[in-house]
């Protein structure tokens, strides 16, 4: 591992934190915070601060708490104390200035992944605290401008990166030929009602990773799934506004997708190696609607191909020389409980898999998930500085021979693409499709 | 084109297409549609790289496209394609090419009577919406949520009028987004601005809106309610008396509101899709009345039965007086009529369609792999490997029934007591 850059302190500048304050008054901030503490949250967090003896076990789960040389500020619980303690105590009367700085905490300083709630002897959830945080914020209008910027494109477009309707269908086409030079009769049928399965992805593979939607078309293809993708919105099943705290738009992206699944009749939806849409399909955004349970069983990719590779609708060629070590996404791994299914699918497309440490369930988060890397360029060094921790964890793996880091997570894959740069790492990195299209029988 | 009466209704059943025949003269076949009387079947063919055709009942349209996409049987039976040539898109309709051509188009609807066809287009990254060949003076720098009238004559959509980069935040939050009328916007802009309903005389238009990221109502004509609510959802408009109704979200709770005002004196955990009845007596809409229980509302009064999954696909019957929809309970689908579920379950089952007196329930189903129709809870005795929605007769005595086995496109006609026997 290469030094890292010398640390240079400098401020944060945020349109979206600067121009929210403006507009704060005390009884707005006062009006606001009492409504979700006594009227939105109810029962759930007022059972966990009651609940909380301040032991700080929850501080070792923590990265930015271990990265930052355990600083209390960076514990989970000195995120509570810092925020929603004070909120609690004052009875809603902080200052703008406090809200600027609760919203700086609860958006960028935590990525709800969840690790300390393992770790609370209670199991409290930290991350819901946060995210309470996050929905005051959003209620006040102090909410960093990246991330607000994308809870917009999903209001309007319903996706996360301003994709205009026809676009999308046009991307879909451009993938579609693109593989038909590989795979002459592939198609991606579009609004193929009553077809087993929906596909769904997240906004940036239409705009920046189209490869991954011919891959995942090449893969469908060759285990001759009946699939389906929509020519509609409800197509993304990301979901930023559930981060930052704008429930009714996470609850209108969310109904756009079941509904889209609804009216093809599809049996299942199958969605892209994301993780914060896992979350948001599978936990939040439909449970904020009135469903416990998705309305149509939702499938993540890794669960996917490992149903394809043990059916044998997928079988590998030669399986992928370079040794790899596998990141554990927190939405997928902890709240999905994909762990071993993720290992069975690596172990069946690689040669070698070199478990970096700790795994599964206790992972350590990439830092940008939870909405953080979405909080944009101003907050970089705080997800570097937050995740040394990690950088050390990835960097044992790679001395122990890790070439390439596999992250089946979109965030995490690009949260660790920064992690490798800034430490010097010299991972490459890789989704399981990459790989799996790489190695899998396809027709000569 | 012959009306329903006129169909062919004569009970029995006819072979109308093999299209394994067609494998033959092509190179893929994409998934078949058949028209509304049953006696064609079309589907879009590869003949080369970059060449693509319509096939129906095994005769190729004349002119050859460098793609197709979204061919659909019109309800007048009129065959709709999107089609492209020398990189420009439009509409074909039964192989004739609209004359206005687009970068893109997009999101086809149908009048109820088939004669009028609605799209979306895009032409230079502006947006508007084209009727018939006839498009918006207007264009715009975004649009979404397109609307057709229910008359067919006007078309809707929520549009941006003022131009923002990503990242301007704080712009987009002064509202720049309104809705359009055959292409003429309100004055009024909103934050965001979503579906859209035209009234029954075609006159008046009412848009779900944010006001700003937290008030959200129902604007008509451009005006907003004057109550704000915590969020709504699409509205309607009464077909007879014009009033607008939609969901609203108050307290955390949803209720259903009438010009502003809440109608129903219940309160849902969620409430959706309202509908009138046909003779306009009848107010219901998919709910919650509780976290994870889904239900039919019909004037505020909730089924006793609920489901867990999934409650969708509701409709009334023409004459008004019963509702059917379909639901889901670990994952088996079920059929609903007036609150009483059919004893038979499903792998899957679509809408419910009432025969014309409403006495009747017929629905398309799939068990084991194999596509049957149900009627009134009885099963009939074959399955498919594939069929399309049922159609009644003009009396209700009869089904149409279009199927698909081992690539044989057949017409069925079957009288209702056959099935129910």
């Amino acid at each position: 591992m290469t030094e890292a850059a010398v640390k240079e302190e400098k401020k944060i500048t945020d349109e979206g934190l600067e121009v929210g304050v403006q507009n704060l008054t005390a009884e707005r901030i006062q009006k606001v915070i009492n409504r979700v503490l006594k009227g939105e949250s109810g029962a759930r967090l007022k059972a966990y601060v009651d609940t909380c003896v301040h032991c700080g076990l929850c501080s070792e789960a923590c990265h930015y708490y271990l990265s930052h040389d355990k600083d209390p500020q960076y514990s989970p619980v000195g995120k509570v104390k810092q925020t929603l303690w004070k909120m609690l105590k004052a009875r809603g009367n902080v200052s703008a200035d406090f809200i600027k700085r609760a919203s700086e905490i609860a958006s960028t300083e935590c990525n709800a992944c969840k690790r300390c709630a393992m770790y609370c002897p209670f199991g409290i959830d930290i991350a819901y605290m946060m995210l309470t945080v996050r929905r005051i914020c959003h209620l006040l209008g102090v909410t960093p401008l990246y991330i607000q910027d994308t809870a917009h494109s999903h209001a309007v477009t319903m996706n996360q990166m301003w994709i205009k309707d026809d676009e999308w269908i046009d991307t879909l086409q451009w993938q579609e030929e693109e593989a038909q030079a590989e795979i002459p009769t592939l198609r991606i049928p579009l609004e193929r009602e009553g077809a087993d399965i929906m596909y769904s992805v997240i906004g940036p593979e239409p705009k920046f990773q189209a490869q991954l939607l011919y891959q995942a078309a090449v893969i469908m293809d060759v285990a001759g799934v009946d699939w389906t993708m929509p020519a509609t919105p409800g197509w993304d099943n990301s979901d930023m506004a559930m981060y930052t705290g704008d429930n009714e738009i996470m609850g209108r992206v969310k109904r756009a997708h079941f509904e889209t699944a609804a009216r093809l009749r599809v049996n299942r939806i199958v969605m892209g190696e994301c993780g914060h849409a896992f979350r948001s399909v599978y936990d939040m955004g439909n449970r904020w609607l009135g469903w416990r349970m998705p309305p149509i069983p939702i499938v993540h990719a890794i669960d996917f191909y490992y149903e394809l590779i043990q059916n044998k609708k997928i079988t590998i060629t030669e399986k992928f020389k370079e040794p790899v070590t596998l990141h554990d996404p927190c939405n997928v791994i902890r709240g999905g409980g994909l762990a071993e299914k993720a290992r069975y699918v690596v172990n069946a497309i690689c040669e070698e898999l070199i478990e970096m440490h700790p795994n599964r369930e206790h992972n350590y988060c990439c830092c940008a998930g939870g909405g953080v890397i979405n909080c944009g360029p101003p907050y970089k060094m705080t997800r570097m500085d937050g995740n040394r921790i990690k950088a050390e964890q990835l960097f044992a793996a790679k001395s122990r021979g890790a070439k390439i880091l596999i992250a089946p997570c979109h965030n995490c894959h690009s949260g660790l693409e920064d992690i490798n740069h800034h430490y010097g790492l010299g991972y490459e990195i890789k989704f399981i499709s990459d790989i799996l299209y790489e190695v899998m029988d396809k027709p000569a | 084109m012959l009306t329903r009466i006129e169909w062919d209704w004569e009970p029995g059943s006819r072979e109308i297409a093999n299209i394994g025949q067609w494998q033959k003269k092509f190179n893929w076949i994409e998934e078949p549609y058949v028209s509304p009387n049953g006696e064609r079947i079309a589907a879009i063919v590869n003949l080369a790289e970059g060449e693509f055709n319509v096939c129906v009942n095994g005769e190729a349209w004349e002119t050859v496209f460098d793609k197709i996409w979204h061919l659909r049987f019109a309800p007048d039976g009129r065959l709709a394609a999107f089609v492209s040539e020398m990189g420009e898109w439009t509409v074909a309709v039964d192989g004739s090419a609209w004359e206005h051509k687009f970068g893109y188009v997009w999101d086809m609807m149908f009048s109820p009577d088939g004669k009028n066809i609605a799209v979306a287009v895009q032409q230079d990254m502006k947006y508007s919406m084209a009727l018939n060949d006839v498009v918006w003076a207007e264009t715009f720098s975004n649009m979404t949520n397109p609307t057709l009238s229910p008359d067919g004559s006007r078309t809707a959509a929520a549009v941006q009028v003022v131009d923002f980069s990503e990242g301007q935040i704080h712009k987009f939050q002064e509202g720049v987004f309104t809705a359009a009328l055959d292409g003429k916007t309100w004055d009024a802009q909103f934050v965001n601005v979503w579906r859209t309903a035209i009234s029954a005389d075609s006159q008046n238009l009412a848009a779900e809106v944010r006001l700003d990221l937290y008030d959200y109502t129902i604007a008509v004509n451009g005006t907003p309610w004057p109550q704000t609510f915590d969020c709504v959802w699409e509205p309607i408009i009464h077909p007879q008396n014009g009033a607008v109704i939609a969901p609203v979200r108050t307290n955390g709770k949803w209720f259903l509101a009438q010009d502003g005002q809440i109608l129903w004196d219940r309160k849902f955990v969620q409430l959706w899709h309202p509908m009138v009845s046909p003779n306009g007596h009848t107010l219901a809409a998919i709910v919650a009345p509780k976290y994870g229980r889904w239900t039919m509302a019909v004037d505020g009064r909730p089924w006793r039965v609920t489901f867990k999954d999934l409650l969708t696909d509701a409709v009334f019957s023409p004459d008004g007086k019963r509702v059917a929809a379909v639901a889901k309970n670990d994952a088996r689908w079920l059929m609903v009529v007036d609150g009483a579920v059919w004893q038979n379950t499903f792998d899957r089952v679509w809408q419910p369609i009432f025969s014309p007196t409403g006495e009747t329930v017929a629905a398309k189903i799939e068990r084991n792999g194999k596509y049957s129709l149900a009627v009134n809870d009885r099963i009939w005795h074959q399955a498919f490997d594939a069929i399309w929605n049922p159609v009644f007769s003009p009396e209700g005595d009869k089904i149409l029934l279009r199927t698909l086995q081992d690539d044989i496109y057949t017409r069925h006609v079957l009288p209702i007591e056959e099935i129910l026997r």
